[in-house]
């Protein structure tokens, strides 16, 4: 099921896990039954409806969530060490900036809670500012930026952290098509350059496709993992390869995928 | 977005003459109502012939009148404010540095106690629900029947002057502000506050960095809404204490001695204080916030 590259290490090692939201209208299902292991380095997406419990799972890798049955351990150890000992940059659907704070505040906010010294943030902040391509808008103000902007600055933050881990919760979904395109091409060579784990949630099948190393396919009441598509496009690749045989070979397993896990039908 | 505000202004001083000469305009004819069935019954005992013009002309220049008109009372307000020495115990302008300086105390006394109730209803879970009662009940009882015994009650452990004074105005600002903090606190954003969480952030690094900076509009609203309650409790406080000093004590010389002109002088340069000092405290937010914000129009926030 996983590409054995070697001697890498498990990061995200999830089995059985379920988690159960207790209602007024009775008990949800948010989770249930998900067995899943990523590997250092992997670029795995979750994709599914809306609904599928994929956001909620990456909530409960960042311990903003807690499991009700099964076992998680993050690094190694339970979700909340690994939070308390900050091993993640989190990136949220919305960018989600201080609007009080400059652009390289907002970046250096992480680091000022960690309690680093001043010249030490500044340096982190025009660094990981310069690796989304912002270099230069560190003293703007969020206002100032556009959708796109923003969502670099909110990624550049998660960075600063200097984590091993990403986790990104549909952090282009807000976006219009033809920047989703364009952050997508430079997420991809970021994580070529960083060797980071990245678990990357959407709901956009192309976007999926075209990032991962491996796609989680769920699928809702309850959520559960229905199929998990390995996919190693070559890389160095761009927006192109979307065209490609093997691309839409992948596409197509995904939506069949999604497709049998009756995800369309309440949609 | 200077010509805006050049614009903006420009647009408001027509509407804003208008309003202020219609306002005149209802004061004169009210004083000619009001202060009618005197006249008419003087008239009548002196067997004189009168008309409209000669009641109306009459009504506006009557030493007891039931309504003196709007020049009497500037004519009153000139008197005690430019012809007397400021020093002088018969000028407006030290009885309005009296009750200023009280005001001032009892705002900033105020607004540290409503900042500081805020904190503790929003860090501490038990103190929202056994002190927000309390405060509201707080503000249930009239403030004219509490405030003689505030002054009564701090005299005799030997707090006497303007502290006392103070701690009526400070009953009445706390309020507001602790209201406005507790809600602005509250405001940010759940997704900022889980983004403190994945910092591992601790409690008072995410009130000082988020729940407070985000809190700061809020914060302005209600110190507006205090300072202006700040007036209210000052003068209230000069009432019952037989003060000498003060726009209170004026009021109620005013009223024993039957000076109409005197109590109207009092009330405006009341009201003239408090606008002062709200849209004083107007200008404080807008630097904050261009500060703050990178002079980010006010509308996009």
């Amino acid at each position: 099921m996983s590409p054995g590259t070697g001697n890498s290490s498990t990061v995200v090692d999830i089995s059985q896990l379920s988690l159960v939201f207790q209602t007024g209208d009775g008990p949800v299902h948010a989770l249930s039954g998900i067995d899943l292991k990523i590997q250092s380095g992997e670029f795995v997406t979750l994709i599914g409806p809306s609904g599928c419990g994929k956001t909620t799972l990456l909530r409960v890798i960042a311990d903003l969530e807690s499991h009700t049955a099964g076992e998680i351990k993050v690094n190694g150890v339970a979700p909340e060490e690994a939070r308390l000992q900050r091993s993640y940059g989190y990136v949220f659907q919305s960018p989600a900036l201080y609007p009080w704070r400059t652009v390289e505040q907002n970046v250096s906010l992480p680091l000022e809670i960690m309690g680093r010294p001043k010249a030490e943030r500044r340096e982190l902040a025009r660094h990981y500012l310069e690796l989304v391509n912002l270099t230069g808008f560190d003293g703007k103000y969020p206002w100032q930026l556009s959708g796109g902007m923003q969502q670099r600055v909110s990624i550049a933050r998660a960075l600063s952290l200097e984590a091993e881990l990403l986790l990104m919760d549909e952090p282009f979904g807000a976006l219009d098509e033809i920047t989703r395109d364009h952050l997508n091409e430079q997420l991809l060579r970021l994580w070529e350059k960083t060797s980071k784990t990245i678990v990357f949630v959407t709901h956009s099948i192309p976007e999926a496709v075209f990032l991962s190393t491996r796609i989680v396919v769920m699928s809702p009441r309850p959520g559960r993992v229905i199929d998990v598509i390995d996919c190693n496009l070559p890389t160095n690749r761009a927006l192109e390869v979307r065209e490609s045989p093997e691309f839409l070979q992948i596409a197509h397993q995904v939506r069949e995928g999604l497709r049998s896990g009756h995800s369309y039908d309440d949609d | 977005m200077t010509r805006v505000r050049h614009g903006r202004i420009g647009g408001n001083a027509g509407p804003v003459t208008v309003i202020s000469l219609a306002l005149i305009l209802i004061w004169y004819l009210g004083a000619v109502y009001l202060n009618s069935a005197q006249l008419i019954d003087r008239y009548q005992k002196n067997d004189v012939d009168w008309t409209l013009s000669q009641l109306a002309l009459d009504s506006w220049s009557m030493d007891r009148a039931v309504l003196p008109a709007p020049h009497q009372v500037a004519a009153e307000l000139k008197k005690s404010m430019i012809d007397t020495k400021v020093t002088s115990k018969r000028s407006l302008v030290f009885h309005a540095w009296v009750t200023l300086s009280s005001t001032l105390l009892g705002f900033l006394f105020g607004t540290v106690l409503g900042i500081t109730l805020a904190i503790g209803i929003v860090t501490v879970r038990t103190l929202d629900q056994s002190l927000m009662p309390w405060i509201i009940a707080s503000q249930t009882v009239p403030i004219l029947a509490i405030a003689p015994m505030i002054i009564v009650v701090l005299g005799s452990i030997g707090i006497t002057g303007l502290v006392p004074k103070s701690m009526i105005s400070m009953y009445l600002c706390f309020f507001p502000v602790t209201v406005g903090m507790v809600k602005g606190l509250r405001s940010p954003d759940p997704i900022l506050l889980d983004l403190m969480k994945t910092y591992n952030g601790g409690h008072s690094q995410v009130l000082l960095k988020l729940r407070f900076p985000a809190a700061i509009p809020y914060l302005f609203a209600s110190l507006k809404v205090g300072i202006a309650l700040s007036v209210v409790g000052a003068i209230v406080a000069e009432l019952p204490t037989g003060a000498q000093g003060g726009l209170g004590a004026r009021l109620l010389v005013g009223s024993y001695y039957g000076q109409v002109n005197m109590i109207w002088a009092a009330l405006i340069t009341a009201s003239a204080l408090s606008a002062l000092l709200v849209s004083l405290i107007g200008v404080i937010q807008r630097l904050a916030v261009w500060r703050i914000r990178g002079m980010q129009p006010m509308e996009a926030r």
